[in-house]
């Protein structure tokens, strides 16, 4: 199963390192890590995103949590969360295709930041289910490249708020 | 320049006698001189006595008493923070800071090697109860650090490690003797963190003697680059630590613990099984009155031993691999097992799913990240073991529980460690009883790693904490003798015995001539059986005999020990074994012993990988010995 864990960091050299590290010499898997300043800045989030069991995923919470300068650990699993995935993709779009395709992006409420003769550069955000999404229905038109930032996420603050 | 010859009277024109340095000040004065930049030192006592009388205090003080260089802040951090003895190695990059250490207060002992100061710095604190501090300059000297940090932080020892660095401004180049330390330690470190800014040094350092001391102890490691240790910086005092993912649980869940003592008292068959946390914790007495009166038999780790008195009835001596047949039976057939300050390492497990098949398990520590990890875990309480024992005594019943002290009184009776006691040729096992029998079990034994560490862990009898000094979970070969050294240095007045193999004494017998140097009466006994012989073991038993590498030429260890300036005795014959041991024991000077043992004796009983630890092998040869 997948976790979103999100990690309260000092911002300090050497932190990353110290995560990273961790994940491969107790030889967890990490799906994604993103890391980026906070309000305070003395602090980073790291957002990991981890596929294992309860046990695993466990393990990973206390082993992050153990690491001297991880200031708060929380596993976001069975929360309601809104978690994003931030994508810019570049496709190979020709002129007749153009109208097919910016319908798709209106769709996916996408945003076309870069226009070439025959290729466009889209911005897509959302969780991570809709831009695997976007990049299949792009497929067929030919994808030049992808670049993904990986999961960011917080908990809802209450139920009554919508589901994403 | 100023001699002190300068500050003696001189006779000047007036008739009032004036003093050099009163001549200074005056002239000073008078030349309309006020303010002075400088630094006071003692041959300059006089004329800072004067300049003081003449109310120039706040600019002296502010322009130079207040200001440390980097290596003076070092030392008088690691002074306030009780460091009384070092350990380490000069170099490069850290001259300033030795240069400082040359008349600072501080007992300082130079291994051979860093990898032997950073274990003695280690048997130092675990012989102590206090920090073991270690330096090394930065490349080679931080590199050969990296054994004894990962031996330390396996074993959670307290261990504050100081590098040099090569100057800020060229790190990253290739400088000469530069390594990426801090990314070589991480993983070996329970922290590490390089000071580039010396507003930092004093509370970098206060906060590696606090995190390599708390909660679960373990080695930390600070790069100092040199251009640092000779910056200037106003003295700051207690600077505040700021940790703030740091914290430390200390108090167990009250209601774990309640849940706890409940399962102890229905529990008809339970097992205590205790690891080395309880001597970091200094809860022996605790374990003692917990195991006393619920009435319940304790079985330690190899990191236990002497956290519960092994000549007390209620002792099972060590589980695991090698451990005694009568605690692996018990482990495997208690019905609630009590663990304290211990891992489930895979040597103490043996095949997880068959361990303890019947147990409900309780699993007491201080690092949440042990529990569950190897084994599920039914009760789990988070905390230091000396306080939660203390709670747990409160809650719990005494009961007989008279069937199982008698199920396991007989396997002691059926299986207890044994060998062939009839033997001409030297037995190790027969040394290392011999050496508990004339030390009346009072010794302080280090070993190397092997055969040699699990006999002196089955035969010796250890009744104190501190007392058994070994590489446990890392198993580092190499690590008895600097380990005596660093424990003999704890305790001075101690016998200190590093029973030690021929090929763990070969890693590091350079660091004889550190024991020599310092005037160190360590024993160290090699049990020399030409062998790697643990290795040589599982050779012989899953290798089909094939003896493959596991042979090395040995040097004369008695002539090696005297060429470097100590004792060396051999021994050949079981008859000579008691004679060697009380000669040794009445040496002054360290004493090398080199017992000729039976070459292909074998440590028993043995679970084999992937077996259960009622899996055992070697029951019918101890049965057919005892």
């Amino acid at each position: 199963m997948k976790h979103i864990i999100s990690a309260l960091v000092e911002n300090k050299p050497g932190v990353l390192a110290h995560v990273a590290g961790m994940f491969a010499a107790r030889a967890f898997n990490i799906d994604s890590l993103v890391v980026g300043r906070t309000e305070d800045p003395k602090l980073s989030r790291m957002t990991i995103v981890v596929v294992g069991d309860d046990r695993v995923v466990e393990q990973v919470r206390k082993q992050l949590a153990k690491i001297v300068p991880v200031v708060k650990v929380q596993d976001f699993a069975g929360e309601p969360v809104v978690a994003r995935d931030l994508m810019l993709i570049t496709i190979s779009a020709p002129p007749d295709k153009r109208p097919e395709i910016l319908s798709l992006i209106e769709m996916f409420r996408g945003r076309v930041v870069d226009i070439g003769t025959k290729q466009l550069m889209v911005e897509v955000s959302g969780p991570e289910s809709k831009i695997e999404a976007f990049i299949d229905v792009c497929r067929p038109y030919g994808i030049k490249n992808v670049a993904r930032t990986g999961t960011i996420a917080m908990p809802r603050q209450g139920p009554s708020e919508a589901k994403s | 320049m100023f001699s002190r010859r300068f500050f003696g009277r001189v006779r000047p024109e007036s008739i009032e006698y004036l003093t050099g340095a009163q001549i200074v000040v005056r002239t000073l004065l008078g030349l309309g001189v006020d303010t002075i930049f400088g630094y006071t030192g003692s041959a300059l006592l006089p004329l800072f006595d004067e300049i003081n009388s003449e109310n120039w205090r706040y600019i002296m003080a502010k322009k130079s008493d207040e200001k440390k260089a980097g290596a003076e802040i070092i030392v008088d951090t690691l002074i306030e923070q009780g460091v009384e003895t070092m350990f380490g190695y000069p170099g490069g990059v850290v001259l300033p800071l030795f240069d400082r250490l040359y008349d600072a207060p501080i007992e300082f002992i130079i291994p051979r090697h860093e990898q032997g100061g950073c274990h003695m710095a280690d048997a130092y604190a675990r012989a102590s109860g206090k920090v073991g501090v270690v330096v090394a300059t930065s490349g080679p000297g931080a590199c050969n650090l990296t054994t004894g940090l990962a031996t330390a932080l396996m074993d959670s020892v307290p261990v504050v490690a100081l590098t040099g660095q090569v100057r800020t401004e060229l790190i990253g180049n290739d400088a000469f003797q530069e390594a990426d330390t801090t990314g070589i330690t991480r993983p070996v470190t329970k922290y590490n963190c390089i000071v580039k800014d010396i507003k930092d040094l004093a509370r970098t350092i206060r906060e590696a003697f606090y995190i390599a001391s708390t909660s679960r102890p373990g080695p930390v490691l600070v790069d100092i680059p040199v251009d640092v240790q000779v910056a200037r910086y106003e003295s700051d005092g207690q600077v505040k630590m700021n940790l703030p993912g740091y914290r430390i649980r200390t108090k167990g869940h009250a209601r774990q613990i309640s849940a706890a003592a409940a399962a102890i008292n229905k529990s008809e068959k339970p097992v205590l099984y205790v690891g080395g946390g309880i001597i970091i914790a200094n809860a022996s007495e605790e374990l003692r009155a917990l195991a006393q009166k619920a009435h319940l038999p304790v079985t330690m780790t190899l990191l236990g031993l002497g956290s519960f008195d092994q000549n007390r009835p209620e002792s099972l001596d060590m589980l695991g691999m090698h451990g005694s047949a009568y605690a692996n039976y018990a482990v495997q057939e208690c019905d609630l097992l009590i663990a304290v300050g211990a891992r489930f390492d895979d040597r103490v497990t043996g095949k997880v799913k068959g361990f303890a098949p019947n147990a409900k398990i309780v699993h007491i520590d201080i690092d949440p990240t042990s529990i569950s990890k190897n084994v599920n875990v039914d009760i789990p309480v988070v905390g230091d073991a000396k306080y939660i024992l203390t709670e747990l005594v409160k809650e719990v019943e005494h009961r007989e529980r008279a069937p199982w002290f008698k199920k396991i009184a007989e396997w002691k009776k059926k299986f207890p460690f044994s060998y062939d006691k009839n033997a001409s040729v030297v037995k190790p096992q027969y040394v290392i009883e011999e050496l508990c029998r004339q030390t009346k079990g009072e010794a302080i034994v280090t070993t190397g790693v092997g055969q040699n560490q699990m006999w002196a862990a089955q035969f010796f009898r250890f009744s104190r904490p501190r007392q058994f000094i070994s590489s446990g979970g890392l198993g580092t070969m190499g690590y008895g003798l600097p380990a005596a050294i660093g424990a003999q240095v704890a305790r001075p007045d101690a016998t200190v015995i590093d029973i030690d193999g021929d090929h763990s004494f070969n890693m590091t017998m350079t660091e004889l001539s550190t024991a020599v140097e310092n005037k160190l009466p360590i024993k160290v006994c090699i049990l020399n059986n030409g062998y790697m012989g643990m290795v040589r073991q599982w050779q012989e038993l899953f290798y089909n005999k094939r003896y493959s590498k596991t042979y090395l030429a040995n040097p004369d260890y008695a002539k090696v020990a005297e060429a470097l300036g100590a004792v060396g005795i051999t021994v050949e014959k079981a008859a000579d074994v008691p004679g060697a041991i009380k000669k040794m024991l009445g040496q002054k000077r360290p004493c090398v012993v080199d017992f000729r043992v039976e070459r292909e004796e074998n440590v028993w009983p043995m679970v084999a990988a992937g077996k259960s630890l009622n899996e055992m092998d070697g029951l019918d040869i101890m049965e057919s010995m005892a």
